[in-house]
């Protein structure tokens, strides 16, 4: 092994040339997004885009930092820095700012730090770090328990700010769990879950049950022969039957009014353009607008002329389906399948096993952000405010991607050298 | 373990990525609803002001309703470079006008429409229209306007006119940047109900600005909802008669329909076209009204306070008998006055002892002197101050000396002292009934809006209650009317009391101090007040009601520097009964030429009613 050896060694160059592309098309879009022809230097440190170059910048010294690092550093740091933003959840309710109803913000001299984005790959790491346990089954119900419980504190902490939408991704580790051993139908309840709690919102709950007892009936009389699948049936008829009366509860009284209102929006029960619907009305414009080929750069009507809100940040897709129309967004989201596929594969080939779940925790965290965030741009999904990975202008979760995506470089890197 | 669910986790990325970028397809590629991008199209919202409601009097004659205008708006960012010399000349403005117009509109938004010129009317509009697309950044937005059929009652209706800041900024976002209100009278009283609810509507325009039709069908416009109208109490005939009898002379008509206490006529004087207040003239004329020294845009109705003088017995004689000092056969004796050592409160006239209905009638001062003495100085166990107190409350219960309520804004509650005053000025209990006289025969410190005479009078006519005075009787389609004004208020004083001040009004009408305005066939009450005034010729005052039984109009009027009641105030409350009454006048013409050819406006500083503040 050669010990001195540059800190570019053995990285995966796919992963890094997809990350930096995507990074600098966020920033010539948050530029179009916030374009003004009076201010047009991109080099503007007063607007978005020129402190979004200073978190690219920063971003390469936290890329330099951790490649620097040892692997086993993470490895070892995992239950710390789990601890350590924990903590930091728990300071945030107690000193955090709240800003558009979320108190997710801590004031550090002049700019904010946001918890919830660290929370991330902190989770991801105490995750790995507890699944690789050389006596971890997780067949073991107290394993299971043990990782929900890695998962659940930060959900609930960050739910306890408000922040709904950063509380969902961290449902994207259902997926990690899934390739650890989770049974699959804790994949197929959730989906299933999912798509029983929009049918209820839209649909009469006592029409709903009639058609759930038909085919729950048609599903039995399919499988007579096996008892087994008939008691699984049934079990999941009983815990539909759970949802169906138990989601107007939890629309009601768990979720906010702007949530509500979002929902209602996207099943198309409400058409309140002026409202909750007008985000994603004036989204579905701009891309829709931008054609096969765009509008072309800095030329976006829709929404260079304010049109559309949070522009630079949650609707950052907004700009480059206008601007670049369907060639544009193609790129986009080939690039983000590209790197998913491409983490997935360097997953695989990790010899140790805190690396693969971690890199299958970065590939999910991603995949959540990306499907949630593309998808309410254009209307397949509620408007929920989380950022679009690598593009969406802010600090903190520039940083928190950034750091997220190179610690499994450097892992990569180092693969030969065994790591628990 | 479990190697293969990696292709199970890749084919769902794989599935959503898939999805999504069939959504984007879609939405970019094949649904064209959302091209407007081809031209560089832009959606405009435009918004659909409703009409405002009409406003009717009480025989469904319309008062007020709603007349077409244009305004011209701008998006600044997308003015681009045009004949603006032929531009301003199509719309009249200088160029240097046009200038600092765009500059303003440049500072409140870039691309955010504002208005450029406003109102423009239906004959520029058409020949500005054919230019339009000449014009890149302009276009015309339809608005109404209010206009009044008949120029009357201006003050009652009062105008609208465009929201300042401070109103944007209270209204919680209802108003916008450009937005009317109602700034007085039943517009401002009754803005909620009038204003209606503005619609949008979402227009698709091309490079040139011009309309393209509206976008996804006009699936995302709301209407404009229409403002309801409102039914005015008044009767258009009436009021119209009452402006003109008052043309050249400052004073006030006020005529209520006893039984609802809905005001049939409101007549300020001088008065003014209401359709001067309308449109791009407004501001102009504005100015020039306000300066104007006769003070047209006071409503001096209920704004204006005049002591009552002589109009102050029939309440007198009322609270005196409810309290037990008058009967209908006391009699005070009057030598050409009353006396009070050196002072002199002076009657007209020297006579006999009079009695209750004669007091009246012949309108003795001193009879009512006598009477103020035993209120205040006799009664047992209690002090001057209580007494006059107990006094004060009965006056007020006639609506004097408080706010009636009435449904249009700035009304006056007047003057009526309480003993804190008096105390004041001559120290706690230094004071009897001798300092305070003048108050007997309702001059001294008194000051009464015309608006309270006419409602007394309605007290009268009803012996004994009266309801709120007010210019609305029906809200919207429904019909519907406030609760406060169909309550009764009782005044105080038993029914009972009523006949014989009814019957010594009646006789000043049929044999006093009114007999030259005496109606053939219709029997009425009044009395005649001559108002002294510090700084001028007298003000002529009438009150009345007619006719005597079941009476249907109760009237006060006022003719400030004019000298006796009886000599125009009278008239002109004959006038206006017999019109409301028998529709038509049966006087002969001299009778009625003499008023309306009058001009008894004051040279110019003209004298000041009291206490306008």
């Amino acid at each position: 092994m050669i010990r001195q050896r540059n800190i570019f060694f053995n990285i995966d160059w796919i992963s890094v040339s997809i990350y930096l592309a995507l990074v600098f098309i966020g920033w010539f879009n948050i530029h179009a997004a916030v374009y003004d022809v009076t201010n047009s230097s991109i080099f503007d440190l007063d607007r978005n885009y020129g402190k979004q170059l200073i978190w690219i910048l920063t971003s390469f010294v936290l890329i330099s930092i951790i490649l620097l690092l040892d692997s086993k550093f993470f490895a070892t740091l995992s239950y710390p820095t789990y601890i350590i933003t924990v903590a930091l959840l728990i300071l945030v309710l107690i000193v955090g700012r709240v800003i558009s109803g979320n108190q997710g913000w801590i004031d550090i001299g002049s700019f904010k730090l946001q918890p919830a984005e660290f929370a991330k790959f902190a989770t991801a790491m105490a995750l790995a770090r507890f699944l690789s346990g050389p006596t971890v089954k997780f067949q073991q119900l107290g394993t299971k328990l043990l990782a929900f419980g890695i998962v659940l504190t930060p959900i609930l902490l960050i739910l306890l700010q408000g922040d709904v939408g950063s509380a969902i991704t961290f449902s994207a580790f259902v997926l990690v769990l899934y390739r650890e051993g989770l049974s699959p139908y804790v994949l197929i309840f959730g989906f299933v879950g999912v798509a029983l709690f929009l049918l209820s919102l839209l649909f009469n709950e006592y029409h709903l049950l009639i058609a759930l007892i038909g085919t729950t009936a048609i599903c039995i009389y399919y499988f007579r022969k096996s008892r087994k699948i008939i008691v699984k049936l049934v079990v999941g008829f009983m815990l539909s039957v759970l949802v169906i009366f138990g989601v107007n509860y939890v629309f009601d009284s768990v979720l906010k009014p702007h949530h509500q209102a979002r929902i209602n929006v996207l099943i198309g029960k409400e058409i309140d353009l002026k409202g909750a619907g007008y985000n994603v009305n004036q989204s579905k414009i701009a891309i829709g607008s931008g054609g096969v080929f765009g509008k072309g750069y800095l030329q976006g009507t829709q929404t260079k002329y304010d049109f559309v809100p949070e522009q630079s940040t949650d609707f950052i897709f907004c700009t480059i389906g206008e601007e670049w129309g369907f060639v544009g967004s193609f790129i986009v989201l080939a690039l983000f399948t590209g790197l998913l596929m491409r983490i997935i594969f360097l997953a695989e080939r990790q010899r140790s096993a805190y690396s693969r779940i971690y890199g299958y925790c970065v590939a999910s965290i991603l995949f959540f952000h990306l499907m949630i965030n593309i998808g309410m741009t254009i209307g397949l999904m509620p408007v929920i405010g989380i950022p679009l990975p690598f593009i969406s202008y802010g600090g903190s979760s520039l940083w928190s991607f950034t750091i997220l995506l190179f610690i499994l470089i450097k892992l990569d890197s180092n693969r030969m050298g065994v790591i628990r | 373990m479990f190697f293969q669910r990696r292709f199970v986790i890749q084919a769902i990325i794989l599935a959503v990525s898939f999805i999504l970028l069939v959504k984007l397809f879609y939405l970019q590629v094949l649904d064209d609803s959302y091209k407007l991008s081809a031209d560089n199209n832009v959606l405009r919202k435009v918004i659909i002001y409703p009409a405002r409601g009409v406003i009717m009097d009480r025989n469904d004659k319309i008062l007020v309703q709603n007349e077409p205008v244009y305004d011209l708006m701008v998006i600044p960012r997308s003015v681009t470079a045009m004949d603006t010399l032929e531009f301003c000349e199509i719309i009249g403005i200088t160029k240097e006008s046009f200038i600092e117009k765009l500059a303003k509109a440049r500072a409140y938004s870039k691309v955010k429409e504002s208005v450029f010129e406003k109102q423009l009317s239906a004959v520029t509009y058409a020949t500005f229209q054919e230019k339009l697309f000449e014009y890149p950044g302009f276009y015309v937005q339809n608005r109404t306007v209010r206009k009044y059929p008949s120029p009357i009652a201006a003050h009652i209706l009062g105008y609208i006119g465009e929201v300042d800041d401070n109103l944007i900024g209270k209204s919680q976002g209802y108003y916008r940047q450009g937005d009317y209100i109602g700034i007085s009278g039943i517009e401002k009283s009754y803005e909620s109900t009038l204003r209606g609810q503005r619609g949008i509507k979402n227009i698709m325009v091309d490079v040139f600005n011009r309309a393209q039709g509206s976008f996804e069908d006009g699936k995302y416009d709301t209407i404009a909802v229409s403002g309801e109208r409102l039914v005015s109490s008044l009767d258009a005939v009436l009021q119209a008669y009452g402006e003109r009898l008052m043309n050249n002379k400052i004073g006030s008509i006020v005529a209520i329909e006893p039984s609802t206490g809905e005001i049939l006529a409101l007549v300020s004087g001088p008065s003014y076209d209401p359709n001067l207040l309308v449109g791009r003239v407004r501001s102009n004329n504005y100015v020039q009204l306000l300066r104007d020294e006769y003070k047209p845009l006071f409503i001096r109705p209920i704004q204006a306070q005049y002591p009552p003088g002589s109009i102050f017995k029939p309440i007198m004689a009322l609270i005196g008998q409810q309290d037990g000092f008058l009967n209908p056969n006391t009699r005070y004796p009057c030598g050409g006055g009353y006396r009070m050592g050196s002072r002199t409160v002076k009657c007209t006239h020297v006579h006999p002892p009079l009695n209750l209905t004669e007091s009246i009638q012949y309108s003795c001062n001193a009879y009512y002197c006598h009477a103020f003495r035993d209120m205040i100085d006799q009664p047992k166990g209690k002090s001057v101050q209580e007494a006059y107190q107990h006094w004060r409350n009965r006056i007020e219960a006639f609506g004097v000396g408080v706010k009636l309520d009435v449904d249009i804004p700035n009304e006056l509650k007047g003057l009526l002292p309480t003993s804190n005053y008096y105390d004041r000025i001559y120290g706690s209990g230094q004071w009897k009934s001798s300092n305070i006289i003048s108050l007997s025969i309702g001059q001294g410190e008194l000051g009464i809006t015309p608006l309270q005479m006419a409602n007394v009078m309605a007290a009268i006519a009803n012996m004994g209650y009266y309801y709120n005075p007010h210019l609305v009787k029906a809200i919207g389609e429904n019909n519907l009317q406030r609760p406060e004004y169909t309550t009764k208020r009782y005044v105080g004083v038993d029914s009972a009391y009523f006949e014989v001040v009814i019957e010594g009004m009646q006789k000043v009408v049929d044999a006093g101090t009114a007999a030259y305005s005496k109606i053939k066939d219709i029997p009425f009450c009044g009395k005649t007040g001559t108002v002294q005034n510090p700084h001028g010729k007298d003000h002529s005052v009438f009150v009345g009601f007619a006719p005597r039984h079941n009476p249907k109009i109760a009237i006060a009027v006022v003719v400030e520097n004019s000298g006796f009641g009886s000599t125009w105030a009278a008239p002109i409350a004959s006038l206006m009964i017999e019109k409301y009454i028998k529709g038509e006048i049966s006087r002969p013409k001299y009778f009625e030429d003499r008023i309306l050819d009058a001009n008894l406006l004051p040279p110019l500083v003209p004298a000041k009613v009291i206490s306008q503040k």
